[in-house]
């Protein structure tokens, strides 16, 4: 029974960080048709920026995190103003601009602090266990899980009531009709950017706190999954991902604890071959 | 135009035929004469991913199909054809048939379902789909792939005349014919019936449906002949390195892939070629370029991004797919589009800019005329057969 909670927990962890990722990619792929594979690249960002802040600056955990998600914040808006917004007209070479920049990111990143993981500084407050039903549960599992559903309530809050949300949610569904009503919806991607920019960088720098150490790779790695997430979810909907990222995040981990280590990653892949069978459409369909 | 206009990819295959028995120096550009046996090897993976880039287009420049898990298939070529030799102890040959029949297989299974799924959701699942085979690879399920470090080529299945280094030649010889079938199926492809409604497919896929064909079927068609031929450069490639190893199944092989493609020129006969031979070798030369004396002396601004192939590699993409949309290939069309811009006068130019007001002024006229111009030697292909 603790073993069940355990792996639970961790899978709803993995699941947030997975969310934390996907939410943004699936916006921006819903907004903007732009499959973001530097959203990777933005993670790992985050990741290093609050581990710089943490190790080499010295600030405290919170302070750092802050530090990494609005460092992260800033490459979102940088990347969307400099390389995607010229290319507006071309939307396959959005795509490619943005594979070039999540291979050459994580490349500057190793070519600066070296190939190897950096141990990330855990804050004692964080670091303990807690007892759930039996089960001893690390602390971290529910921090990113409180961050995620944290996100996840922000979210649906902005799209459904502010006005920005009314022209997103309105340009997910029908772009060019929200161009002909007058409203300049390049506002609302570069504004979509930095929030899924932000999710993905808060997300790097707590995946820094759940595996205990940042890699130049991690991005990537995590954002394959993200993918599959997004693809699960129904792209463009952000409640979607969240169901799908839980989905995946326990798939995962009891596949991987009651068979082969790695045989959790492949099911994952079987799962969306099959959902993809039955439902093309993904879990929701659409959107919200 | 002129017979050499016509007839230069057959002098250039009579050039790449004659190759191993020059010994002339290349400075600068090769290590060594073009005959050693290093420069062959090198010269031969040029030409095996510009095979591959070739037959990537066929997904990509000519049905439209944003594929990331090319990789998978060229790996599945790759390790069925090694554990058949090691595992069952078949001749090279048979080895080679069953690995390209488990390819195709794989192909038609995971095209059949990853294409329910269309524009980026198909990217998204062929994505997924080479992760779980790179997964597979590097986790060694029951010893067979070797993980990480791979699993070498038994030398006593190959004929004779494929081992060792004093066999080269006939390795490079093998990469080239493996061009110049990828090059001979793409061409009679793309000409044919089918490749008119790859290319219909490519332009809009709605109107196609209009008319009256199933896409999913012809997309498949296209997806399983590109995995095939995956596949066999599989092969050619176990053999050039002599043996498997996890790179070649990772996403950073299928997105390696795209580059080439893209910095070619997609949807253009000689474009991937072009680009893949040009990869593989930067590939090869960067990697020289970090590790030299000059970068190390370099101050750390400089020397940090100098020393990362794979930075380099991104920002020369970025800058393609800005600065060179039709990729290598369509350069000569841009810049005889650019002449004839700046030879008609100033007259066309304002009323172009001002149509499309949001293109900086600079780029209106090329990038206007751009498409047309790369557009006119499909055309010719299609109606030349």
């Amino acid at each position: 029974m603790d073993t069940v909670i355990l792996l639970m927990c961790t899978g709803l962890g993995l699941g947030a960080l997975y969310f934390l990722v996907a939410s943004g990619l699936s916006l921006i792929f819903g907004l903007m048709d732009v499959l973001n594979f530097a959203h990777g690249a933005l993670l790992s960002v985050g990741a290093y920026a609050a581990w710089w802040a943490a190790a080499e600056g010295g600030t405290g955990f919170l302070a750092a995190v802050a530090f990494g998600t609005g460092v992260g914040t800033l490459a979102s808006v940088l990347l969307e103003l400099v390389l995607i917004r010229p290319l507006y007209s071309r939307p396959r070479d959005q795509i490619l601009a943005t594979v070039g920049v999540g291979l050459a990111v994580p490349a500057l990143l190793m070519g600066v602090w070296g190939a190897d993981a950096r141990p990330f500084p855990q804050p004692s407050a964080l670091s303990g266990t807690v007892h759930v039903l039996g089960a001893v549960v690390p602390v971290n599992r529910f921090v990113l899980m409180g961050a995620a559903v944290l996100v996840l309530v922000a979210l649906r809050l902005f799209l459904s009531r502010t006005r920005y949300g009314l022209i997103v949610r309105a340009g997910v569904e029908d772009r060019a009709m929200v161009t002909a009503l007058g409203i300049d919806v390049r506002r609302a991607f570069t504004l979509v950017f930095a929030i899924g920019g932000a999710a993905a960088a808060l997300g790097g720098a707590l995946a820094g706190l759940y595996f205990g150490s940042v890699n130049p790779g991690q991005g990537t790695g995590l954002l394959i999954f993200a993918f599959v997430v997004v693809v699960m979810g129904g792209m463009g909907s952000v409640t979607g991902a969240a169901t799908a990222s839980a989905g995946v995040g326990l798939v995962q981990q009891f596949a991987n604890y009651y068979t082969a280590a790695g045989l959790g990653d492949l099911s994952v892949v079987v799962l969306l071959a099959v959902l993809l069978l039955v439902r093309p459409g993904g879990l929701t369909g659409r959107l919200a | 135009m002129t017979l050499l206009g016509r007839w230069w990819p057959a002098a250039l295959l009579v050039v790449l035929v004659l190759v191993p028995f020059s010994a002339v120096p290349v400075p600068g550009l090769l290590d060594g004469p073009l005959g050693s046996p290093g420069t062959l090897q090198l010269l031969g993976l040029c030409l095996l991913y510009g095979a591959l880039a070739t037959g990537y287009d066929l997904l990509l420049g000519r049905t439209g199909l944003l594929s990331f898990g090319h990789a998978l298939y060229f790996a599945a070529g790759l390790y069925v054809t090694d554990l058949a030799m090691l595992e069952w102890r078949l001749p090279f040959a048979a080895a080679a048939l069953v690995g390209v029949g488990c390819t195709l297989l794989l192909a038609v299974l995971l095209g059949a379902v990853g294409l329910r799924v269309s524009g980026i959701g198909f990217s998204m699942v062929t994505l997924a789909f080479a992760q779980a085979g790179a997964i597979l690879v590097s986790r060694d399920p029951g010893g067979l792939t070797g993980g990480e470090e791979g699993r070498a080529v038994p030398a006593d299945l190959l004929p004779d005349g494929l081992v060792g280094i004093q066999n080269t030649a006939t390795l490079y010889w093998i990469a080239l014919a493996y061009l110049v079938l990828t090059l001979g199926v793409v061409h009679w492809t793309v000409s044919s019936p089918l490749g008119r409604v790859w290319a219909g497919i490519r332009e809009n896929e709605r109107r196609v449906e209009v008319l009256g064909l199933r896409p999913y079927g012809f997309k498949l068609v296209a997806f399983v002949v590109a995995g095939g031929l995956a596949g066999a450069g599989g092969v050619v490639y176990l053999l050039l390195t002599g043996g498997a190893t996890p790179q070649a199944a990772s996403s950073d092989a299928t997105l390696a892939l795209l580059v080439m493609v893209v910095l070619g020129g997609s949807g253009s006969r000689w474009g991937p070629l072009l680009g893949g031979v040009l990869y593989t070798w930067a590939d090869h030369r960067l990697g020289d370029l970090a590790n030299s004396e000059t970068v190390a002396g370099l101050p750390a601004v400089l020397r940090v991004p100098l020393s990362q192939p794979l930075f380099l590699l991104g920002a020369l993409f970025v800058a393609v797919v800005y600065l060179l949309p039709g990729g290598l290939a369509g350069l000569p069309a841009r810049i005889r589009a650019g002449r004839r811009a700046a030879g008609t006068g100033s007259r066309a130019v304002p009323g172009r800019t001002a149509g499309s007001a949001a293109a900086p002024a600079g780029s209106g006229p090329a990038s206007g005329a751009a498409p047309g111009a790369t557009e006119a030697p499909g055309a010719r292909e299609g109606s030349a057969v």
